[in-house]
């Protein structure tokens, strides 16, 4: 059977920022599929420039309004490994707290709000609230429960006030902390409710091998600094980012794209379980078991599976570090800083992936060169390579335009791009 | 949504988003403990961040993001034509937010640097009432969705909204939070128009004054203050600057 197909997405819905889908298939045979991205760039690195130390992580969590955290934490990571600063060991756990809060109302909003209406045969969500009013009041709960996190240790969920090179500013009263952690187990059964969910999801079956960029975990499932890795078995240290992204300009989209060992790679939710899964948290384990997520996957729709995986693993770590909060007392949260002339990088896995910010500063604690390299630029060439391959194993009979749109929309909504992030 | 037994009027909502981060729009889906009831009492037709439905019928059309390049500057002109009432959502939209600081920069330098030899089409960033006419501005970075909430009540029971007039320092005495102003670091609290809640200071960062300048504020006195507290003329004018609050377009 030669089937023809057209598939023409201006401005993909349910993804943040602006991006199309074109794929035309003629006798069966694709064409062209191609994903571009035509947000409008606004600089950051240009406007980084000059920058005092001070404002560099409040400038750069405005980069990206749903890994704001990510964003900051990634700024002040790179600012302090400039000046050869070591931040306390309470203010690290409190970081990681408030990268939990992230990673948690980021996947849900994502599964719930934005990937669920596809597998449910709805819209959006909000027809949603009327028929699966149970799915929605549990996503809310969980988002809810994620954002207070965020909230109590960041000092707001969207660009955080308290996350300061040097560490973190206010520490949270210890009867805030206990009360989160109870209300973090009190989520847990929710999230049981929600992987029974999603193991009724209809994942399309479709695999296209490729690379998996991630943080390389030591002890435990890393989401901020250290060792990079890939599954095709590069390894680098954190300042040398560069040799893992190999960044580039292209005419057709305003993101930029990347490479390493193949035409692309990938890197998010489902890079870091395929390179690190050993040591996610045991609940973390089982589910991914049960949901039938094993390394290494290469079916990019399963990084929902490995979403909700996460979310277990990072509300389990949750608990784990709100009990430590709480019982270190009135402990320092700030080191000294003491700005000097140099370079650093901060890397940190937000909820698409692995992040990178590199500053080089003068001897004033200002800013003298910048660079950012996102997750969703990381991805947007795996985006356009998988959809040639995506297209090729369902031009079969009984494919329809709307029903390929459909897929199509769904395999770059399974990257979770955030687009305005990824042209910053 | 009822207030004493009475319905409120329905509008239908749709929400766009222009340059910017897109944290005001997510704001709408955020404050979890009423978010179902705020999104029973309002219809969104069209926002494409979370929905496929396109619906190009809406009273309320709120717009987050500044404008910068040519094919938003017609995309807001669809709008607006279609619109009966738009609103600026957040700092971006009001005042050009942080993407306003790429103005002072040379933009073809500023795109050989980021793009090298694939430059990108970009205009100097402006708020959206330098573009069309704007009837309401909800100033923040990102908007409170507290606020939001009420400016949304006094629409759909048609009372009109009054923004605080006085600055963030009295939301936050309110909350005893200890003066970070006094204790060295520069806060535009005294000069910043109030509704946020004061969320910044309580967190151990001074205002950066993302909502805009209170009614009234005296920003000479304020520099003259900052300035016997050490704080150089730099540090003072990068902050007034920061979200294009202060400055004379806002
Ligand atoms: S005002 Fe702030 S939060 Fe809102 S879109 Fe602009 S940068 Fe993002
Ligand atoms: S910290 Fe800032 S906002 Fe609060 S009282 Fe002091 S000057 Fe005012
Ligand atoms: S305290 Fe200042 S910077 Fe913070 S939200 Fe309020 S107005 Fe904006």
């Amino acid at each position: 059977m030669k089937i023809d197909l057209n598939v023409d997405v201006h401005h993909l819905t349910r993804v943040e920022g602006h991006g199309n889908i074109h794929v035309r298939v003629r006798a069966g045979k694709v064409e062209e599929a191609r994903w571009d991205v035509v947000e409008t760039p606004r600089f950051f690195e240009v406007m980084l420039k000059g920058k005092h130390y001070t404002t560099a992580g409040i400038l750069s969590a405005r980069i990206c309004g749903i890994c704001s955290i990510g964003h900051c934490l990634a700024s002040v990571r790179a600012t302090e490994s400039a000046f050869g600063l070591e931040v306390p060991e309470a203010a690290k756990k409190l970081r990681l707290l408030a990268k939990h809060g992230e990673t948690l109302q980021s996947h849900v909003l994502h599964l719930f709000f934005l990937a669920a209406p596809d597998f449910l045969g709805a819209p959006s969500v909000l027809p949603l609230v009327e028929k699966a009013p149970e799915a929605v009041k549990l996503a809310v709960r969980l988002k809810g429960a994620g954002n207070r996190l965020c909230d109590a240790v960041a000092g707001r969920t969207t660009h955080p006030v308290s996350l300061q090179v040097g560490g973190v500013a206010v520490l949270p009263p210890r009867a805030r902390l206990l009360a989160l952690r109870d209300e973090l187990e009190r989520t847990l059964p929710d999230l049981a409710a929600a992987a029974d969910l999603i193991a009724g999801f209809d994942v399309p079956r479709f695999e296209r091998e490729t690379e998996f960029v991630s943080l390389r975990g030591e002890s435990e499932y890393p989401f901020i600094g250290g060792r990079l890795v890939s599954s095709d078995g590069v390894a680098r240290a954190e300042h040398e980012y560069r040799e893992m992204t190999n960044e580039y300009a292209v005419a057709s989209s305003t993101s930029k794209w990347c490479r390493l060992s193949r035409a692309s790679f990938a890197v998010g939710p489902l890079a870091r379980f395929n390179n690190n899964h050993r040591l996610l948290h045991a609940e973390a384990k089982k589910l991914a078991a049960r949901l039938g997520l094993e390394p290494v996957c290469h079916n990019p729709f399963m990084a929902n599976v490995a979403r909700l995986v996460e979310c277990v693993h990072v509300t389990h770590d949750a608990i784990r570090l709100l009990e430590e909060t709480a019982a270190m007392g009135e402990v320092k949260t700030m080191a000294d800083v003491a700005p000097r002339a140099g370079e650093g990088v901060g890397a940190v896995e937000v909820p698409r992936g692995i992040l990178y910010h590199h500053y080089a500063y003068d001897g004033d604690g200002r800013i003298a060169r910048a660079n950012c390299v996102i997750p969703t630029t990381q991805n947007n060439a795996n985006i356009h390579h998988d959809l040639p391959v995506l297209a090729e194993r369902f031009a079969v009979d009984g494919m329809t335009d709307e029903k390929l749109e459909l897929l199509c929309s769904m395999l770059v909504r399974s990257y979770d791009p955030c687009i305005s992030c990824s042209v910053h | 949504m009822k207030y004493l037994g009475i319905e409120p009027k329905r509008l239908r909502f749709a929400v766009f988003e222009f340059t910017g981060c897109e944290g005001c729009e997510l704001q709408l889906a955020n404050k979890e403990e009423t978010l179902l009831a705020f999104l029973g009492a309002v219809d969104v037709v069209e926002f494409r961040e979370v929905s496929s439905a396109r619906n190009g019928a809406y009273d309320v059309a709120l717009v987050d993001g500044a404008i910068s390049r040519t094919d938003e500057v017609e995309r807001l002109r669809e709008i607006r034509a279609r619109a009966k009432v738009l609103v600026a959502l957040g700092s971006c939209a009001c005042f050009g937010g942080v993407n306003r600081m790429k103005n002072a920069c040379d933009l073809d330098q500023a795109n050989r640097e980021v793009y090298g030899d694939h430059p990108k089409e970009t205009l100097p960033t402006r708020a959206i009432h330098e573009v069309v006419p704007v009837d309401l501005k909800i100033p923040g970075c990102p908007v409170s969705k507290a606020e939001v909430e009420r400016i949304v009540q006094h629409l759909l029971f048609e009372v009109p909204y009054q923004f605080p007039v006085y600055p963030v320092c009295l939301e936050c005495k309110q909350h005893f939070t200890v003066c970070l102003f006094d204790k060295g670091q520069l806060c535009l609290g005294p000069i910043t128009r109030g509704g946020c809640d004061a969320p910044c200071p309580a967190g151990g960062l001074g205002c950066w004054g993302c909502r805009g300048k209170a009614a009234d504020a005296n920003i000479d006195e304020f520099r003259s203050i900052a300035r016997e507290r050490a704080h150089g003329e730099r540090e003072i004018a990068e902050r007034l600057g920061f979200f294009g609050g202060f400055e004379e377009h806002s």
